[in-house]
């Protein structure tokens, strides 16, 4: 109830004001102080990962003619295809759908991805089924016995 | 023994008026109509929900949520604790079935327009819970972090990736980084033990609340009857309720010995996404048309397009008690019929081709 004594008593609205304003204030930079923490503490750091441009596959006798290969690529999955003529070709594992790890299909002689159905030729260009883009192509290079994959400059 | 109780009651009910509430209780009737059956699927729903809590705890107590131990400790659960093959088999099949008793309740509700005014609160909150279901059943499933899950995880994230501004941000937060790894496992597992039952149960108590409170909707032509007809909630509803809970737990029980829940593979980063590979059912409508859809429409990413379109739906749907007056008024909207059917029908033809193919 405001009576006229309280109205005496009440401050003038300039102070009123400020007073608003600072406990506005006060009470948005609390949140803020309250809710960046907790926003930062759950974007999960950066960790650094030791760049990987080459990896050693394995043995050359080891992919047989007309198969496929994952091979680890730092933390990537890689996909290393022999060709039924011999040939060796490397593409990024990762489906450019939905990033699921794709496979190499013998009976068709394609690439292909269990979780959408999505074709890739051997050469690594979408076909057929949802994905829109070709899978990254790497190097394969062959020293002797050993094959290497790399990633195209 | 009585007069100890009758005691025990005097004690409490001096100190918080417990009367009242037993002369509400009392008080209480439920109105029996053609479509009173529809009243038990959220019954059945709690009592599903209750038996999670139950398994899932139990499961707590032996499950390690990490990615070298989470596979293994499920291995363990399912082959030295005694019985705990059953507990994980009834933990799976009850979230399936809990599923599937939200949406017969909601889908109940929603063609009897049981929403409409005074209950817009109770319908909100539902679909909210509806949404947290999916949350669970989702963060759930990486949890044995085999492979079905490892790639499921892996694509259900990506979709979210594809939103435009927010997509990627919350595609870091969801996987604790980049790409699905052990960090994306502990943020599922908390957010599956922690965080979905702590605001679901929140939900869940403003639900039942708001039921207690207003009473069961009642058809809208039911109306025009002029003598309604109504039973006790306590004890004939009460132990209706019971018999349909008992049914339930049957089935569980059927299901989870008869049809052990699998584990699979462990997960690999390195290995391709096995053959076959699909969404839980409840998800097979949703992929089932992302997959219809061609990658481009007028510049615009397909699957982008359709995951709006599907938030869009889901949004309208939810907000149906604001913009269906005619039933608040108490009038027939055929509209909201013919939508109804049209999703049943739609969401049953695309889990089924999803199913076969």
């Amino acid at each position: 109830m405001i009576t006229p004594e309280n109205t005496a008593q009440a401050p003038e609205p300039g102070k009123r004001d400020f007073l608003k304003l600072f406990l506005g204030g006060g009470i948005v930079a609390w949140l803020i102080a309250v809710c960046y923490p907790i926003l930062a503490y759950l974007k999960p750091p950066v960790q650094s990962e030791v760049e990987v441009h080459s990896v050693k596959a394995g043995k050359l006798s080891a992919f047989e003619k007309d198969s496929g290969t994952i091979v680890r690529f730092g933390n990537k999955p890689v996909i290393l295809i022999r060709t039924a003529n011999g040939n060796l070709r490397a593409f990024s594992a990762t489906c450019t759908h939905l990033a699921c790890t794709v496979q190499y299909r013998k009976d068709f002689g394609v690439i292909w991805c269990a979780c959408h159905n999505g074709k890739y030729d051997l050469n690594g260009r979408n076909i057929s089924g949802p994905p829109p883009r070709p899978l990254d192509e790497y190097r394969v290079v062959v020293q002797g016995e050993e094959v290497f994959i790399s990633q195209k400059s | 023994m009585k007069t100890l109780l009758r005691k025990m009651y005097k004690w409490i009910d001096s100190r918080v008026e417990l009367d009242d509430l037993v002369k509400f209780m009392g008080k209480k009737y439920v109105p029996i109509n053609r479509h009173s059956i529809w009243y038990y699927f959220g019954g059945v729903s709690l009592f599903l929900f209750i038996i999670q809590v139950i398994t899932g705890i139990l499961l707590l107590m032996y499950y390690k949520g990490s990615e070298d131990l989470a596979f293994e400790s499920i291995q363990f659960i399912m082959s030295k604790v005694q019985f705990g093959w059953l507990i994980r088999s009834i933990h799976s099949w009850a979230a399936n079935l809990f599923i599937l008793a939200i949406f017969v309740h909601m889908f109940s509700v929603f063609f009897t327009k049981a929403y409409r005014s005074p209950r817009e609160i109770t319908w909100l909150t539902g679909m909210v819970m509806l949404l947290l279901a999916f949350g669970f059943g989702f963060s759930g499933y990486l949890l044995p972090w085999n492979e079905l899950a490892f790639f499921a995880t892996r694509v259900g994230t990506d979709i979210v990736g594809i939103l435009p501004v927010i997509g990627e941000p919350i595609l870091v937060f969801l996987r604790a980084g980049e790409d699905v790894t052990g960090g994306t496992l502990s943020r599922f597992f908390g957010i599956h033990v922690a965080v979905l039952p702590g605001i679901f149960t929140v939900l869940l108590t403003i639900h039942l609340l708001l039921v207690q409170r207003q009473g069961m909707s009642e058809p809208i032509d039911a109306h025009h009857d002029t003598e309604r007809k109504t039973m006790p909630f306590f004890p004939n509803f009460l132990l209706r309720d019971l018999l349909f809970w008992l049914i339930v737990l049957n089935i569980l029980a059927i299901l989870a010995v008869f049809f052990p829940w699998e584990l699979g593979k462990k997960a690999d980063a390195f290995a391709s996404a096995p053959a076959g590979i699909k969404p839980e059912w409840y998800f097979l409508f949703m992929y089932q048309t992302l997959r219809y859809l061609p990658a481009h429409i007028l510049f615009v990413d397909g699957e982008l397009l359709g995951v709006l379109l599907f938030g869009a739906a889901g949004v309208l749907w939810a907000l149906v008690p604001f913009w269906d007056k005619k039933s608040s008024r108490g009038e027939q909207n055929r509209f909201v019929n013919y939508l109804g059917l049209f999703a049943v029908i739609f969401i049953i033809v695309l889990t089924i081709i999803g199913w076969l193919i």
